[in-house]
Parts: C-alpha cells; structure tokens; sequence
C-alpha cells in the first residue's frame, strides 16, 4: 500500500457507508425542521422498502432500472467519457424493446422475443449514442454536451413516433397497444421457485441486470479492450502513443454505453407496463450517473448503489404514503442530499480516513 | 396474491375502522405526475377535494406520483388501506386503474379524462371541445385582426382535441380569419414552461395575433403574461383564470375537474355512488366558459348573445363539434 492509498475495504465500503450516513443525518435534520420524527421517518423508510416481501420487490425493481442506467455511465467513466444522454438512449432502447415485442407477441413464447428485444434495446440505445460518440472522437464536440442535447431529440421523436404511428387509434393516450403474454416477462417470483414479491413488478430482468454486471466485469478488467479503454480513461496521450486509437475507444465505449442504457427499458416496458408509452424513463437515466459514482464504477459498488436507490425510491413512497407532510419533493430533497454526499462530495471524509489509515499503517504489524 | 391482498386490505379496514365510524367514507386522491400545485388540471382536482374537505369535515388522502410504476402501487395502498372512493386524475392511470380495480370489486374507483369499463368504476370525460368552440368563437368576435393564436402545451392527442375545437369556433365565426398554432414541447415539461409559453405568445403576436387561447398547463401562464403585456387578450383554460390579468384575459375555458371530484366524493357519502361513463359537456356543465367582473368589459351585449345562441345549439345538437379523438384528425 502506498502512501495516500487506502485499503480497498474502506475505499469501496466504508467510504460510502459515512457518506450515505451523513446524508441521512442532514434529511433527518430536515424532516425534524418540518415537524416529524425523523427516527420514525427513517423506521418507515426502511420498513417499506425492506420490511415487506412487496416492498422489496419493488426496491429491486427500480434497482434493476438503475443497474443498467448506472453501468451505462460507468464504462463511459472508464474511458474518461461522461455519457449523460442514459435517459435519452434508454427512451429509444424501449422503442426497439416495443418493436420486437409488437412484431413476435403474438407468435411465439416470451423466451423466444426476449433475445429479439434484448438485441433492440442495445442497437437502438447504442445508435442514440452512436452519433454523439462519432462527434466527439472526430470534431471534439464534448459528449456532456451532445448526450444531453440528445435527450431532447429523443423526446421529441418518440412523442411523435408515438402520438402520430405508434399509438392505437381512437384512444387518447400516447402508447402503444398493450403486449400479449409473448411480449411479457415473466415475474421473478415465478422464476425463483419460493420467493413471493406480492404485486411488485420485479421480474425476469433482475437477473438479465446481474448477468450485464458480469459481461461488464469481464469486458472492461479482462480483455484487451476494457485494458485499452481504462489506458485511455486514465492518459488518453499515453493511450495514442501506446498505439490506441482514440477514434476506435470513444465509439465502442459510448456504443456499450448506450446498449446498457436501452436496456433499462427492457425492464420497463417488456418487464412492467407491455407497453411503450411516454416520458416512461422519467429519470431513470440521470439518477444512473449518481449509481455510478457511488458505485465507483465497479460492477459490484453498482448493485449495492442500485439497491440503495431501489431503497430510497420504494421507501420514499412509502414514506409520501404515510407521512402526509412529507410531500414527494421531500423525498426529491432526501435523494438529492445522498446524491450530493456521495457524488460531489464523495472525497470530504478522505483527508480525515488517509490520516486515521495513515497512522495505522505506518504501525508496524504484529507478527504479520 | 390477490387472496393475500384481499386479506391485507381486510386487516387494513379493521385498523382503520375506529377512523371510519367517525367519518363515513375515507376518500382519496392520485394525482398525475404534475402535482396537486400544477395551477391547472391536477389543481383543479385538489380545489374540489378540499371544497367538500371544507363542507363535510372529512379528510381525504391523497398522493403525488413520481413516476409510472407508482400509479398501481399507489392505487393498490390506497385501496387495501379501506379508502373509499379512489379516484385517479388523469388518463395515465387508466391500465393502472383497471388492474387494481380488478382486484378490489368493492371498492370504488373513478378515473378522470378516460374510460375504464369496470362495474366499480367510474370514468369522467370532457367534452373540452365544445367549451373551446365557444372560446374560438369568443376569440373571432374579439379579434380585430382577424387573426387569432392557440399555444398547446405537450403535442399529444388530448392538446389537439383543443385546438381542433377552438379552430371550428373560430373559423365559424369568421370564415377567412387566420389560426396560428404551436404546441411548445414534446415533454412533460412543456406543461410547465411559461417562459416558452411566453415567447410562443410574442411570435404570434409579432404576426398579427391578437387574441390567444392556451392549453398548456402553466406554460400558459407565460402566454396570458406576453398577451397582457403586449396589451392583446388571452384565453385561459381548466381553472378561471380571468383574475390573473383582469381586462386582459378575454375569458377562460373551464373544465370544471373540481366540481366533478366533488360530486363523486359527495356521491359516495350520500350513498349514491353510481358506476359508468360521465361525459361532461356544455349540456352537463362539466365545461363552460367564464364571466365575471373581470372580463365583462371585454365581452360586448353582441358577444354573449351568440355564445349563448352557440351553446344552445350545441346542447341541443344543432351544432356539431368535431371531436379530434374520433377521427384523430382535425378537418379545419
């Protein structure tokens, strides 16, 4: 270990427990200024996503929306790209979901369209992040920029795909015809023999979600490609002179990239709604960048960041739903603290940790 | 799974009873993604509900959604937790609604903007295009350019609905006036964009309108700022919203979410609940057009005499308002 190096234990897992602390601390403080008990407020929270077999379910749910939106953004991190176009590439992602599934519903067994699906919400999120990415490699136009004006074209052309071709005549709601069961996902609880998530729509994806972790783990820290992307992230000039072509990273990356954003679509549309409809992501992609970076971009920081979302997203209704006074924008305000302890100010408890480890380490180990 | 629900929702009403004896029926309320502040449609819905709030000193709950997986499960926890009526503002709901309606036959439901054809359920429509008709036709009389604007707020089948009838208003009225249309946005937000609004009011103005109506959630708000500032009329919608800028807002299409919120909450106490389809029009004074003190300098004896004359003839079917969602097109 060297000198400003912390163990990987506190890196990865203690760091983020004081910052996921110290922003329950200042909620708890805000909850006390509007006149509740934050003891209890917490105690609802954590019952409502934990406590009941349904609300866990609905906290992996929304996990497994913010596993994919957060890997998305991690492997752009380790190309030193910042892809914050999740939300616009996974509206398009559930657009070829919505395609595959209106094409085999009616023909074939779920199994037989999810690979179908699968391959649509990757090419077409990946295309939403194809162009961004080709701007950037060749004229420098930085991706925070373009990603994000990219959400917009994506709204726009999906509320015209969708109010003008997509939608069923005569009837006022911007979506498409409801799937029949060869474009539905089964429940996880059918999957997994003895588990029971009540009513929750917590389904098949979850697992789909697990695997894309791995398939990530190996790309980006077991082949040569996820070497060169981490080479580039890490000195993009030491990347070119080692013979890596900058063109070919930033293109690939942001191609995975915006494959694992579409995918969160698979988990909405052909998971829980079996239907395309409008605005369906409503934040999932953005909350994605706060996953990631809590996660530290690790496959496995990311479930634990997912889940802690899952938690604040499940028990935040929870809490709307019993604490009258609590309004949703509270809850915003709650997710919002976390985001900051653990995304902007991942670092503030660093100094404090370096001296403590510091002093430890520079003990001589007993008999070791 | 539903035996479980039906068993929860069970254990739920014996909590709940020592409330329930005290108050009748527990009504409640899921509002849209806008929020119950929206200052238009979802607000129209708080409006009612504290109205009969304020009549019958029952509380009622109610929810503001995040997102679209909360609609069933905020339905469901509502249900299960006894209340009684449920009603979900906004078509959104509707495949929400159904699939707890299902689960929950006694409990009763109401869904505003769209159809859900439940034994317990109740939908409440809106004949938004005869009130625009009256608007538009409002609109051409006022207009002294002949040229009129309608600033929509999201472009989805519902906004068009609107401007269609609006347009019908106007050009029977005034057969070569001219219509200029924007829709602001192709998100959410566009119902929230007064800024927009405001700048799509300049540009109609900047062209020759003077006399613009706004569906567009409080994105409108903008646009009767920008008519009143240039000293042109607007339109406002939902709510009345003469008194934002008196003299300056020629008149407001209300559709009147409160009042029909009310009657079902009313409805439930009184024990006449009833299920089916509630189509609201001019007739059934679920919309309306409004005058009060504030607009009634700018609506002349001549104006109101043919509203009134266009009124009757729709109630009584002389005069046939296209409905943009039966064809999905608009012919004017």
């Amino acid at each position: 270990m060297t000198a400003g190096q912390l163990p990987r234990w506190v890196d990865y897992g203690l760091m983020p427990a004081l910052n996921v602390a110290a922003a329950f601390l200042v909620s708890g403080l805000v909850v006390l200024l509007i006149g509740e008990n934050p003891v209890e407020a917490v105690k609802v929270l954590v019952w409502g996503s934990l406590g009941r077999n349904e609300g866990i379910g609905f906290t992996l749910f929304y996990a497994t929306n913010f596993i994919f939106t957060g890997l998305a953004v991690a492997i752009a991190f380790h190309a030193g790209l910042f892809n914050i176009g999740g939300e616009g590439q996974a509206y398009l992602g559930g657009l070829g979901v919505a395609l595959a599934c209106l094409a085999l519903d009616r023909y074939v067994p779920w199994w037989v369209t999810l690979p179908f699906a699968v391959l649509g919400a990757a090419a077409f999120g990946a295309a939403w992040a194809f162009i961004p990415a080709i701007l950037q490699a060749k004229r420098g136009s930085h991706v925070v920029i373009t990603t994000i004006m990219f959400n917009f074209i994506a709204a726009s052309l999906m509320v015209y795909l969708l109010v003008n071709l997509l939608s069923k005549r005569g009837s006022m709601q911007p979506e498409t015809r409801t799937f029949e069961s060869g474009g539905r996902l089964p429940l996880l609880q059918d999957v997994l023999p003895g588990t029971d998530f009540g009513s929750a729509p917590v389904n098949f994806s979850f697992l789909l979600a697990l695997a894309a972790c791995l398939l990530v783990w190996i790309v980006v820290w077991r082949t040569r490609l996820g070497y060169e992307i981490r080479t580039f992230g890490a000195n993009p000039v030491a990347a070119v002179y080692a013979g890596i072509s900058p063109l070919r990273i930033t293109v690939v990356t942001m191609l995975m990239s915006g494959g694992l954003a579409g995918m969160m679509a698979i988990n909405e549309i052909m998971g829980s709604q079996h239907r395309l409809l409008i605005e369906f992501v409503s934040g999932y992609g953005f909350v994605g960048i706060a996953v990631a970076l809590m996660g530290r971009a690790h496959p496995v920081g990311i479930v634990f960041a997912a889940v802690l979302f899952g938690m604040l997203y499940q028990g935040g209704a929870e809490l709307a739903f019993e604490m009258p006074t609590i309004t949703r924008d509270m809850i915003v305000v709650i997710q919002g603290l976390v985001i900051l302890f653990a995304g902007a100010l991942e670092h503030m408890f660093r100094p404090a940790l370096l001296r403590i480890f510091g002093v430890l380490a520079a003990r001589p180990a007993p008999a070791a | 799974m539903v035996m479980k629900s039906v068993i929860l929702g069970a254990a739920a009403a014996v909590l709940l009873a020592g409330t329930a004896l005290a108050q009748e029926i527990q009504p409640a309320v899921v509002y849209d993604l806008g929020g119950k502040n929206d200052k238009s449609f979802n607000e129209a819905a708080f409006i009612g509900a504290e109205k009969f709030k304020a009549e019958t000193g029952i509380d009622y709950r109610d929810f503001e959604i995040q997102n679209d997986s909360q609609r069933e499960q905020a339905l469901r926890n509502f249900a299960r937790r006894g209340a009684n009526p449920v009603i979900a503002i906004g078509f959104l709901h509707a495949n929400a609604l159904e699939k707890v309606a299902k689960e929950f036959p006694d409990t009763s439901f109401a869904i505003v903007d769209m159809v859900v054809d439940l034994p317990n359920v109740r939908s409440i429509l809106f004949k938004e295009h005869e009130g625009s008709y009256i608007v538009g036709k409002l609109a051409a009389m006022a207009s002294e350019s002949g040229k009129v604007g309608f600033v929509g707020g999201m472009d989805i089948q519902l906004i068009r609905k609107f401007a269609c009838g609006y347009k019908q208003g106007v050009k029977e009225t005034k057969a070569d006036a001219e219509i200029f249309e924007n829709m602001t946005g192709s998100t959410g937000a566009a119902f929230n964009d007064p800024v927009k609004g405001g700048e799509l009011a300049k540009s109609q103005i900047d062209r020759g309108a003077d006399v613009i109506y706004h569906a567009a959630g409080a994105t409108g708000l903008g646009v009767l700022q920008a008519a009143a500032d240039a000293g042109k009329l607007g339109i406002g919608v939902d709510s009345n919203q003469n008194a934002l800028h008196p003299g300056k807002v020629l008149t407001s299409m209300l559709k009147r979410v409160d009042v029909a919120v009310e009657k079902a909450f009313t409805d439930a106490k009184d024990g006449k609940w009833t299920s089916g389809i509630y189509s609201l029009g001019l007739a059934e004074g679920g919309v309306d057009w409004a005058l009060d003190d504030n607009n009634k300098a700018l609506i002349t004896e001549e104006m109101k005499s043919a509203v009134d004359q266009a009124k009757a003839d729709i109630i009584s079917g002389k005069i046939a308002v296209h409905d943009y969602m039966a064809t999905e097109s608009c012919p004017f």
